[in-house]
């Protein structure tokens, strides 16, 4: 990698500097501020903010209850991030070795589900899990089932939902990263006795790893705060941390413990940002 | 004979493009056996085939008598060293040479000595803790030859093992090579296209071109009897020039050019070939002269200077022949002084009749 030192270009540095700066501040720094104020405040009677300064939202996150929601959230989120892995995987692999047509093919299939609305798709996978939906007349028809499962509103809806989702946000840096392995590495690893299994094992595994941290931070961030999926196909009967922002904001009106429990949020990510890359994990990270 | 690597009748096609040619070759066991040839002319898919890692066509592949064709890589008795070395760039020293040991459960628990014994063998003691991106080209290069001798393979093969070091280096990496492979007595089955390192380093050679095989023998046989003016022209004899035999005795031709005097020259092949024929001399065989063409050579070539470079330890000129032919002679630094040569200037090129070589073109 190539650094810059300011003596040599001061202009460009100091302007994308600047510009970095600038940018962080007006759509990242300001909006946060606004909701940590927020979350310090009190909520008026009808809604509403009232600025008394207060700790009693921050305070009120140590309900047990609200613990049980953030572990099931965590808990989600890691099963999401560990299944777009093990899926997301081989597929990557596919897609990073594909020749260059086919390349092109894959990554577009994998982009499309972008072009519609979120909303949209997570709809469509209620048309399909629900009683009468895809699954369960096929089921019903092909003899399988006499009753249809019930297969809506379950964890494991919410699992497919997420999965769904972020899968693309794994694949992606996976493609990234397999593409920089070059191919005689593996074929090193055969002409040294390695089965396949072993070469993937030892050769490109490893060498995927960027790839696996960065798919794993978009994808657990997100499916961490996730509200769309659990709200449609878990029917909103387990409540997550999402689900529970959304309502804290738009149908009890509580903005300010809202703000808090989103700060909540983003400290466990931190916390577990932290403890993960302190351990042999995230080593090789730096 | 003892062969190890036999191809016979070998044909690979990567599309259309006919990488290797029916090639049919053998290797005898512990000799060092090099593949010379333009690029592009199917070494490196030769070497592939015998790794397992592109399959032939047609043809069968054996190694130690036995038709391996069918053998993916991983259970091949061969290893080799890649033209980029290809070392696993997050494994250290002693990981990426352990690696092929480490695969094969049957190569017992002494990983750790057999690993230390390569590591000094190819003079790399103290540094198998560092990583690949920390050595320098040469220290990569006997990393990725000490991974493949570790193993005690049959066969190793080597892909332009030295193209990627300097000058220097190169040299010393030379002796090397040879050095590691007597000590080891593999088979050692290395491609280039530096002829000098195959006249160096070889028991015998193989000369490609265009995915085809074209002379197998010896550094000595290939150059002092190269089986065509491709073959002569890849090991040096750069200078051409094509005419008409007339007369042939004692493996001597009188050749006949309609803008020269006659020219005399070694004719290897024996069968008596009236008809067209290519005189070929090497650069640092020709005799320049100045005024008059001096005494003692069997041949004359009037010629005009054409472009001089200096190239440190001799000089090299090309001469412009009254058939607009290009020649070049290279003269070492000492014995240029009193042949101060101008550019445009008229001069005659001279050699004796075994220096030069006719071959049906
Ligand atoms: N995977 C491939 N796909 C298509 N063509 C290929 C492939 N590999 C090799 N070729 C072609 O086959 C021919 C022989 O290639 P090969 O790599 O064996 O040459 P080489 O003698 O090793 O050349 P070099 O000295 O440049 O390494 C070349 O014309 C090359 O373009
Ligand atoms: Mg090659």
């Amino acid at each position: 990698m190539r650094h810059y030192s300011s003596h040599v270009f001061p202009l460009p540095v100091s302007f994308s500097f600047w510009a970095a700066g600038l940018f962080l501040c007006l759509f990242f720094l300001l909006p946060l501020g606004v909701v940590l104020g927020v979350s310090l405040a009190s909520r008026g009677l009808y809604g509403g903010v009232q600025w008394i300064g207060t700790f009693e939202n921050y305070r009120r996150l140590a309900d047990p209850m609200i613990g049980v929601i953030f572990v099931r959230s965590i808990l989600f989120a890691s099963l999401t991030t560990l299944v777009c892995a093990v899926v997301g995987f081989p597929l990557a692999y596919m897609v990073a070795r594909a020749s260059q047509r086919w390349q092109l093919v894959w990554l577009t299939l994998v982009m499309i589900p972008f072009w519609t609305n979120f909303l949209v798709r997570t709809y469509a996978w209620v048309l399909i899990l629900r009683a009468d939906g895809l699954v369960n007349s096929l089921l019903l028809q092909l003899g399988i089932e006499s009753e249809p499962l019930p297969l809506l509103f379950t964890d494991l809806a919410v699992g497919v939902g997420l999965v769904y989702g972020y899968l693309p946000f794994m694949v992606l840096p996976l493609i990234v990263a397999i593409e920089r392995i070059p191919p005689q590495l593996e074929e090193a690893a055969y002409d040294l006795y390695a089965s396949v299994g072993a070469m993937f094992r030892h050769v490109v595994l490893p060498l995927s790893k960027p790839g696996f941290w960065a798919g794993g931070v978009l994808v657990f961030i997100p499916s961490l705060g996730a509200f769309i999926t659990p709200y449609l196909l878990g029917g909103g009967q387990k409540m997550m941390i999402g689900t529970l922002i959304q309502q804290e904001f738009l149908v009890s009106r509580d903005w300010p413990f809202g703000s808090a429990l989103s700060f909540g949020l983003m400290g466990t990510a931190l916390v577990l940002w932290f403890v993960v890359s302190r351990t042999s994990l995230g080593k090789d990270v730096q | 004979m003892n062969a190890t690597v036999v191809l016979e009748h070998v044909t690979k096609a990567h599309g259309q493009m006919v990488a290797v040619n029916d090639v049919s070759l053998s290797m005898k066991s512990g000799e060092f056996f090099s593949i010379l040839g333009p690029s592009g002319s199917g070494k490196t898919t030769i070497l592939r085939m015998i790794a397992g890692l592109d399959v032939p066509d047609s043809g069968t592949i054996m190694i130690q008598q036995r038709v391996v064709n069918a053998d993916p890589p991983h259970v091949r008795p061969v290893n080799m060293v890649f033209q980029h070395y290809a070392l696993f760039p997050h494994m250290n020293v002693f990981d990426n040479i352990a690696f092929g040991l480490r695969m094969r459960p049957e190569a017992g628990r002494n990983i750790r000595q057999a690993v230390e014994r390569m590591v000094a063998l190819v003079r790399l003691d103290g540094k198998s803790q560092r990583f690949p991106g920390q050595l320098s080209g040469g220290e990569q290069q006997r990393v990725a030859l000490a991974r493949a001798l570790v193993n005690r393979p049959v066969v190793v093969l080597l892909d332009e093992p030295l193209a990627a070091l300097d000058q220097q280096l190169r040299q010393e990496m030379q002796g090397e090579l040879k050095r590691l492979q007597q000590e080891v007595n593999a088979t050692f089955i290395c491609v280039t296209h530096q002829q000098d390192e195959a006249l160096t380093l070889s028991d015998r050679i193989a000369v490609m071109h265009a995915g085809t095989l074209l002379q197998v023998g010896t550094p000595q046989e290939v150059y002092d009897q190269p089986a065509s003016s491709t073959v002569a022209r890849f090991i040096g004899l750069s200078n051409s020039l094509s005419g008409t035999m007339t007369r042939l005795e004692n493996n001597v031709c009188w050749i006949e050019h309609e803008a020269f005097p006659t020219l005399m020259a070694r004719y290897p092949s024996g069968a008596a070939a009236h008809g067209p024929v290519t005189v070929m001399v090497r650069p640092e065989r020709l005799h320049i002269s100045l005024d008059v063409p001096d005494k003692g050579y069997d041949n004359t070539l009037p010629a005009v200077v054409h472009h001089i470079m200096f190239h440190g330890n001799e000089m090299a000129y090309q001469f412009r022949l009254r058939n607009e032919a290009v020649w070049t002679a290279r003269v070492p630094i000492g014995e240029t002084r009193r042949a101060q040569l101008a550019i445009g200037q008229a001069v005659y090129l001279q050699w004796a009749v075994h220096e030069g070589l006719a071959l049906v073109p």
